[in-house]
């Protein structure tokens, strides 16, 4: 087949919305696309386990405690995953580490915020992983077979993250008078930032065009923001905490609530490195990576003296 | 080859591992990811961390990915369609009298 057949035979699949496979032909775009998109959402799990371990010595019960270390290794766990189907594509996870260390790499910007609190835990799994589970879901539906299958692994773990966060929120919201300021105190700082998750306007969004026309996102930024929106604010009022934003209004007509404007200028602030955390953010990182050496060291060296002593 | 002195940098990959899991005793095991490790002790190690976080795993084979031979949907012409045509390798391609019970 010439390029031109096997370009047609491609699209053709993905508008009969076949499963694209590793070993199957695609365009280099599509791979380096996907590529670009599967590693920095690898990055995003093994950074976003940072603000949240923070907390973890400092849990106000055992409860807690068990319950944010489940949530942090999980989310370990989604890095591999993620790590995993970009490599089913030709990446080096090598290489795909070098770049995060290096700063080279984006991951999402909410992790370059603070936790200030023991309430933060608690916002971060309500509004953070309630985020990242209405982007996952469209994702599970991705044309690429190891990406969707990575996405649907990950999204049955969120549930327990985004249920375990709101109970914090609604026992902090029920608490006494300094507990409730201290959970509205998290909410308002972490309610911007969250819909900064969705990243920018369509209009703005360079790759979304391409990206759906793939069939890796089947629906667009504002969408999925919109739709965050609605879920989040009854569950706001319903353990009354309000959300910093003024222009919150519900409207009938189209059974939405219109919200105010991001702040784009502290959106491409953060994602470009100069948010409140992001140098502690990639210190710990590589950190975390010097200080585990001896032990990937130790590992290689026993499996060697396995094979010697099995060759002998 | 000495690969343990070229490698014992702590920066290796290591080899890739393919990872198949068994729900409930019975089941078949089916594919859940893939990971690196050293060694196969490790690798399934390694596994049960990352692909039986939940529980409900009755059992887990881990397997080099280099020793996977997969067909390629290339060839799936080639490779399945011939089975498309054999209505007659299933039972519903065969008629039965009418009345006749238990077939
Ligand atoms: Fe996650
Ligand atoms: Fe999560």
């Amino acid at each position: 087949m010439d390029e031109t057949a096997q370009i047609e035979n491609f699209e053709r699949r993905i508008a009969a919305g076949e499963s694209i496979e590793p070993k199957d032909w695609m365009p280099e775009r599509f791979r380096k696309q996907l590529t670009r998109m599967i590693s920095q959402h690898a990055h995003s799990e093994i950074v976003g386990m940072l603000p949240e371990g923070a907390w973890i010595t400092r849990a106000p019960t055992l409860r807690r405690k068990i319950t944010l270390l489940a949530k942090v290794q999980d989310e370990g766990g989604h890095g591999l995953y993620l790590y995993c189907a970009a490599e089913t594509l030709g990446a080096d996870r090598s290489e795909l580490i070098d770049q995060l260390l290096a700063g080279k790499a984006k991951y999402s910007s909410i992790f370059n915020y603070p936790t200030l609190s023991w309430a933060d835990i608690g916002v971060i799994g309500w509004f953070v992983d309630g985020a990242a589970i209405v982007n996952q879901t469209m994702l599970a539906k991705a044309s690429y077979g190891p990406y969707s299958r990575a996405m649907i692994r990950i999204c049955k773990e969120e549930n327990f993250h985004k249920k375990q966060g709101f109970e914090i929120v609604a026992t902090l919201a029920a608490g006494t008078p300094a507990q409730h300021a201290m959970v509205q105190d998290a909410v308002n700082r972490w309610w911007w930032p969250s819909l900064m998750m969705f990243g920018p306007h369509d209009a703005d969004s360079p790759n979304s065009a391409e990206l759906k026309r793939w069939g890796i996102k089947r629906r667009s930024n504002d969408e999925l923001r919109q739709r965050f929106v609605d879920m989040t604010v009854p569950q706001a009022q319903a353990v009354n905490l309000t959300l910093p934003d003024p222009e919150l209004r519900y409207n009938a007509a189209t059974d939405q609530w219109h919200f105010g404007e991001i702040n784009w200028e502290e959106f491409h602030r953060v994602i470009n490195g100069d948010g409140p955390c992001n140098k502690e953010r990639l210190q710990a990182r590589r950190d975390a990576h010097e200080n585990g050496r001896w032990v990937r060291e130790a590992a290689e060296a026993y499996a060697a003296k396995q094979q010697r002593m099995q060759a002998a | 080859m000495s690969k343990t002195e070229a490698t014992l940098n702590g920066d290796s990959q290591w080899p890739l591992w393919e990872v198949f899991v068994q729900g409930p005793e019975g089941e078949p095991h089916s594919h859940a990811g893939s990971l690196h490790a050293p060694d196969a002790a490790l690798a399934l190690q390694n596994a049960r961390d990352v692909y039986s976080r939940r529980g409900g795993v009755s059992s887990i084979w881990v397997v080099p990915a280099k020793d996977i031979i997969a067909s390629s949907s290339a060839e799936n012409g080639l490779m399945f369609e011939p089975m498309d045509s054999k209505v007659y390798r299933h039972a519903q391609f065969y008629k039965v009298p009418r009345g006749v019970k238990n077939l």
